[in-house]
């Protein structure tokens, strides 16, 4: 069981300092307070919140991007050393981040080749010739080209855009990949393949998934379990046919009921409501 | 006759490649206390048409249409004056970003107090009381207090509520609400959509939604246009849209939708539609 | 599984064909701005008259023709048909004068810009990308040199350098240098939080190729668009500065020294200190007006559509 777990946190730990004015003392703001859970090689594990619940702040510190302020971050059953400069180059590989805003997180200087070939470049030694074509057969499996290797990020739509980061983020091979809302700034038609292109990423270089979302219905559909977050605690830690079923905390149901319902029965069940209050009148 | 009725609207801009067609022949109608929803996903146009009739497209915009019809009067053809008189008044609109459309340097009490001084001329002692009924209605705590707020003193889902209350503050008989809850989180959006519901029956207005979330359409919506790059693809009321789509692109927007999910991957939108409105014989959703 | 989103318009492949697409891009936006096309052409017209001075000058800068000496334009009553725009005090012609003259506008514009533009952009870069104290001891001492009226700093450091056409080019580029600073500064801590700098860094980027490769590229439309306008205020400034005989030395055909020159001629002949002084105006506004263009078409901002 242990030798399976590709991540684990125990009690993380995330405060921010607002710096005082003049005439205002410091104040600190709890962003995540004490969170732990495990999750096994291969699974997709869902954060659910909504904004400020510090889900994207957990995100940050599982990539190494923010230092927690206590807690334990075990990757592949290892200890990592957060702290700045601590961090050793094999660990960094292991984890990578795929974020939300596809049209914030491409370079828009630079040619979608540079981008995957980046962190070749600067990680390892390999030749110009080779790192090409690794990232030409990177953009193949994520369902592009070849021919788009020297276009630059602001000739693809918010979809493409996508999938080149998620390229990007496999280029080192990590092991553990953090998803922050990777699909709710996308279309739902464009949505739908991004979600099917990480599923048969998943199966083919067996990845774990951290996938921080506030969409439900995706959470349902791509979790294996799921973790509720409300004001930097977590509320909710089961699998998903556990808490989708049987939520137990009262802010789980809240979100449930306020989820927009698209099937039939709702549809007839609103217009009678609506027709009977009409007649009413 | 329709509250307001389009037919054929077309809305073109310059770009370096050429003329864009955002909106291509659109036409629609909206009756009296209806819902109707236009849904579709960016690039689609449905903001656009709907700025088109607010007249709050730049200048580059060409617009064209057979008819623009408000009350049975063409709104192309009325003056830039009588035209301001009818926007904000009788037909009212609400953003996506409810703390970007609100003026950070004035407070929210001045801002919907100068909708009701304009529109209505009532004088500072009325408008101070219509400004806290008003908030009232839509649900803001201490109305009395929260006018001397400014719009970063508030979270988002209070700025819409009040953007909300000044679309709301002469009694539109149309409001056209462009992504209300997109911006916001999900029980702030069931907040948000409940409010504008229980309004739209209270008052009786013609309620024109636009959005991209199917949730939101199966949970608001009388009647529904479904666009798609500037064409729209289907028109039907909201059960049959769903029961039974009839274009090839609802069909793969509905299946695409994760709770439609069947198998362990999802239907693409490219799986069954090739850009081509028509339904094809021998492809069913 | 291809997005359906992609554009049936044919996307060009090869590198040449994007960039033309870019610069076709480019030049639609900048050609919205009739004053901008104006201005480039009057420029382009200036570049040339630089560049082929020697032939297209009727005469030498510095000849000095006795016998014509403070003739006036050749429309007007008692002009010389040699001296197109007449001769000065000491009967040198202006026209060839004037010409001559672009060619040191220009080198005083390129040379200002070029050095407080890097000079600029490497404190910025540092300032912006480093925070913390580093960026306080560099802003107030940007301030310090911004609380000076430009022209009184240069004055007093060419009076230290000793008065030179390069020690007054030197001293003008110091006291633009702040406004790269500045700009540079604020271009780079916007451009900082952006999620394509934490993925160059999740990918192992160190703090040089952060700065130089993946933030500074970003940056140079706002860069661009200030290096143009200082180009005309290098221009101007230089002109005032030989106008107060501590920038270009006579008897060099520099505008603003050909006024300072002609200064006590101003009520007898007009012509000595009208053309050069046109000569100026028709530069600067020039260069201002294309500058405008520029950042029409390179600051997303204010694109439409």
């Amino acid at each position: 069981m242990t030798e399976n777990t590709m991540l684990e946190v125990r009690d993380i730990k995330r405060d921010y300092e607002l710096p005082g004015g003049l005439f205002k003392p410091k104040k600190i703001i709890h962003a995540v307070k004490g969170v732990s859970f495990k999750l096994e090689r291969g699974k997709t594990l869902a954060i659910v919140g909504e904004s400020g619940c510090g889900k994207s702040t957990l995100a940050r510190m599982i990539t190494f991007i923010d230092e927690p302020t206590s807690g334990d971050l075990l990757i592949d059953g290892k200890k990592v050393d957060t702290r700045p400069g601590h961090l050793t180059q094999e660990m960094r590989q292991k984890v990578q981040i795929v974020f939300q805003n596809p049209y914030g997180s491409l370079n828009p200087r630079q040619k979608i080749g540079d981008v995957l070939g980046e962190p070749l470049a600067i990680n390892t030694g390999m030749s110009a010739e080779e790192r090409r074509h690794r990232a030409n057969e990177m953009l193949k499996k994520v369902g592009l080209g070849p021919e788009h290797y020297n276009r630059y990020p602001h000739m693809f739509s918010g979809g493409q855009r996508q999938r080149i980061a998620i390229a990007r983020a496999l280029m080192m091979n990590p092991k553990l990949l953090v998803l922050d809302e990777p699909v709710s700034a996308l279309d739902l038609s464009v949505q739908a393949q991004v979600l099917n292109l990480l599923a048969d990423l998943q199966d083919e270089f067996g990845l774990t998934y951290v996938f921080i979302s506030h969409d439900l219905s995706v959470v349902r559909y791509i979790a294996d379990e799921v973790m509720v977050m409300y004001f930097g605690e977590a509320v909710e830690y089961g699998t998903r046919d556990e808490v989708f079923s049987d939520p137990k905390h009262e802010y789980t149901r809240t979100l449930f009921a306020a989820t927009p319902r698209a099937d039939i029965e709702s549809i007839r069940a609103r217009i009678a409501r609506k027709n009977a209050a009409k007649a009413v009148a | 006759m329709a509250l307001l009725q389009i037919d054929n609207l077309t809305v073109e801009f310059e770009t370096a490649t050429g003329w864009f067609k955002a909106v291509d022949g659109v036409s629609m109608s909206v009756e009296k206390g209806e819902v109707l929803a236009i849904v579709g996903e960016s690039g689609s146009g449905k903001s656009v048409a709907m700025l088109a009739v607010m007249g709050l497209l730049p200048w580059t915009a060409k617009i064209t249409a057979d008819q623009m019809l408000f009350e049975g009067r063409d709104i192309q053809k009325i003056s830039p004056a009588e035209r301001r008189k009818l926007i904000g008044k009788d037909i009212a609109m609400i953003f996506q970003e409810p703390i970007a459309s609100l003026n950070p340097c004035f407070t929210v009490g001045f801002q919907i107090e100068e909708v009701l001084r304009i529109h209505l001329g009532l004088d500072k002692k009325e408008r101070r009381a219509r400004a806290i009924e008003l908030f009232k209605q839509v649900g803001l705590p201490n109305p009395e207090e929260r006018l001397n707020h400014f719009p970063h003193q508030m979270s988002g889902g209070q700025c819409q509520r009040v953007m909300i209350a000044i679309a709301i503050a002469c009694n539109p008989k149309l409001l056209i609400a462009d992504e209300p809850t997109t911006a916001l989180d999900v029980t702030i959006q069931k907040q948000i959509l409940d409010l504008i519901m229980s309004l739209q029956a209270k008052n009786g207005m013609g309620l024109i939604m636009i959005t991209h979330d199917m949730g939101v359409v199966a949970e608001t919506a009388d009647r529904v246009v479904v666009q798609y790059k500037g064409r729209k693809m289907e028109e039907a009321d909201v059960l049959s849209l769903f029961e039974s789509p009839k274009s090839n692109y609802t069909k793969a927007l509905l299946a695409a939708l994760p709770e439609n999910a069947t198998g362990d991957r999802l239907t693409t939108v490219s799986a069954f539609f090739d850009g081509n409105p028509e339904p094809t014989p021998g492809v069913s959703a | 599984m291809a997005d359906i989103m992609v554009d049936k318009a044919p996307e060009p492949v090869s590198s040449a064909a994007l960039r033309r697409q870019m610069l076709k891009e480019f030049w639609f936006y900048f050609s919205e701005n009739r004053g901008a096309v104006i201005g480039l052409f009057v420029f382009l017209l200036l570049v040339v008259v630089a560049v082929l001075a020697p032939l297209i000058a009727p005469h030498s800068p510095f000849e000095q023709y006795r016998d014509a000496v403070l003739v006036p334009p050749i429309w007007t009553e008692g002009g010389r048909a040699g001296y197109l725009l007449g001769t000065d005090p000491v009967g040198r012609d202006i026209l060839s004068r004037l010409i001559y003259g672009a060619q040191y506008s220009l080198f005083i514009g390129v040379f200002v810009t070029t050095l407080s533009l890097t000079g600029g952009i490497l404190v910025g870069l540092i300032a912006g990308y480093y925070r913390g104290w580093v960026d306080t001891v560099i802003m107030r001492l940007m301030d310090i040199i911004l609380a000076f009226p430009s022209l009184l700093l240069a004055l007093v450091l060419v009076a230290i350098l000793g008065p030179s056409l390069t020690n007054g080019m030197i001293a003008i580029a110091l006291t633009l240098q702040p406004h790269f600073v500045r700009l540079t500064r604020a271009a780079v801590m916007a451009e900082k939080t952006r999620d394509y700098v934490t993925a160059a860094r999740l990918a192992g980027a160190g703090p040089l190729r952060l700065m130089f490769r993946t933030i500074l590229p970003n940056c140079t439309a706002p860069l661009i668009v200030q290096a143009t306008l200082s180009f005309s205020n290098a221009i101007l400034d230089a002109a005032a500065l030989g106008f107060l005989g501590m920038g270009a030395q006579p008897p060099a055909p520099e505008w603003g020294t050909m006024l300072a020159e002609a200064r006590e001629f101003i009520l007898r002949a007009w012509w000595v200190v009208t053309f050069p002084g046109l000569a100026i105006l028709i530069t600067v506004l020039a260069i201002n007006l294309m500058g405008d263009g520029l950042r029409d078409a390179l600051d997303p901002k204010l694109k439409r559509s």
